[in-house]
């Protein structure tokens, strides 16, 4: 390959690899539909899913203009297989409860907000114009998630079990967050990312009275392809209706 | 031929005070201030619009809305364009369509949306015009909306929070 079709190829892995994390967070966060635990909260979960799947369109629609050819949002979406989708691990761990649910989205939308506030200034102007349009829904969630976190960790004995454990199972995924693959140097730079990151979620923990675990060993592999033994299940869920009746529409 | 066209746009940009949103009915797309261009070039009319929220679901919804009432007044070949940036804020909501929005039982944005971070507290009731309301849930009926209760008439109301 030239220079140029190098740099395109890492343009759509890097598109992909946005796209895809959002939208198996928005599968998983799917599930909680009609079983969050209170009405308003559940609507909550939901809107916030609807927002990562809309910016996941987003992200797709312009992947599928960068391979050309017959791709579409949908095709990208729904018809790859396990080793091609570049997601964070983050996003497939079971949702087990509420405080393994809020936690996890705390954590990827203080790392989303980052990554947006980079790509707006960044030199890829479509990419930039999407980071421009997403952060805005970013801080919303930021928000929500900031205040349960603390809620459960600040709260009962039981509501502050819950959330520690959660984070003793989740803390281990958010290594990777800042370890950039091959296709993703060109567009971005995890040092700044990484500090701002950490000492966001830092002043929330502490309010929560939880502590960030040390000496943990990190996952990684989601970028370059390599999941955890749930993507397998959830890409059968979302890819069902579409491998078994090709091109359904309703 | 040039001022034709201008007159056609300007008739484009009248049919769409006739186009609803349609989860908040009250408000033409106008309104909304989501219609970012309105042209017509070699007899081909092309609609720019920027989304408000990346996963609404009304997005595709308004754009059909639109062709259809294009069409139903002998415009043929329509194109849309979508626009990501500048990002929609609600600060592009026409004062009237917030004006509607109070009246249909929805309170307006309330502030401009650089003061956006400042908590969005004490919003006016649309029922009863009480500020001593306060916020249920940041997420409501839709994205676009916050779930708010007012303490003096008690109703629970919608809130088009700013964005």
């Amino acid at each position: 390959m030239d220079n140029s079709n190098v740099e395109m190829n890492q343009l759509l892995n890097y598109t992909l690899h946005l796209a895809d994390t959002n939208l198996i967070l928005a599968q998983r966060n799917g599930e909680c539909c009609a079983y969050g635990p209170i009405l308003e909260q559940d609507i909550a979960i939901t809107n916030i899913t609807l927002d990562l799947l809309g910016q996941a369109r987003n992200f797709y629609q312009y992947a599928a203009l960068i391979t050309g050819n017959t791709a579409t949002e949908d095709s990208l979406a729904y018809l790859r297989t396990e080793r091609e989708y570049k997601n964070l691990l983050i996003t497939e761990i079971p949702n087990i409860d509420w405080a393994q649910i809020v936690l996890r989205q705390f954590f990827y939308s203080v790392y989303q907000y980052e990554v947006f506030k980079h790509l707006q200034t960044g030199a890829d102007t479509q990419l930039a114009a999407i980071a421009e349009k997403s952060i805005k829904e970013t801080t919303y969630h930021v928000k929500w998630s900031s205040e349960w976190v603390i809620r459960l960790g600040d709260g009962t004995t039981e509501s502050f079990e819950k959330i520690n454990k959660a984070l003793q199972n989740i803390w281990q995924y958010t290594g990777e967050f800042f370890i950039p693959a091959d296709y993703e140097k060109n567009f971005i730079d995890y040092s700044t990312i990484k500090e701002k990151w950490i000492s966001k979620i830092k002043i929330v923990l502490e309010e929560a009275t939880l502590k960030v675990p040390e000496n943990i060993f990190m996952q990684t592999g989601g970028k370059t392809g390599i999941h955890t033994e749930h993507m397998g299940f959830i890409l059968s869920d979302m890819q069902y209706l579409q491998r078994t009746y090709p091109g359904a529409e309703w | 031929m040039v001022s034709t066209e201008k007159q056609e746009e300007q008739k484009i940009w009248k049919l769409l005070e006739q186009v609803s949103d349609p989860e908040v009915p009250v408000l033409s797309v106008n309104d909304l201030g989501i219609i970012r261009k309105v042209e017509i070039i070699n007899g081909e009319v092309i609609i720019t619009i920027t989304p408000t929220y990346s996963g609404c679901p009304a997005m595709d919804t308004i754009n059909m809305d639109i062709r259809l009432k294009l069409i139903e007044h002998g415009y043929k070949n329509i194109t849309f364009h979508s626009i990501l940036s500048p990002a929609w804020t609600t600060d592009w909501m026409s004062e009237e369509g917030k004006r509607k929005l109070l009246e249909y039982g929805i309170a307006p944005p309330q502030y401009q949306s650089d003061k956006k971070g400042m908590k969005e507290e004490n919003i006016e009731c649309p029922q009863c015009h009480s500020h001593n309301t306060k916020l249920l849930s940041q997420f409501g009926s839709t994205a676009c909306k916050a779930l708010y209760q007012c303490y003096d008439c008690k109703e629970p109301f919608d809130y088009f929070k700013c964005h």
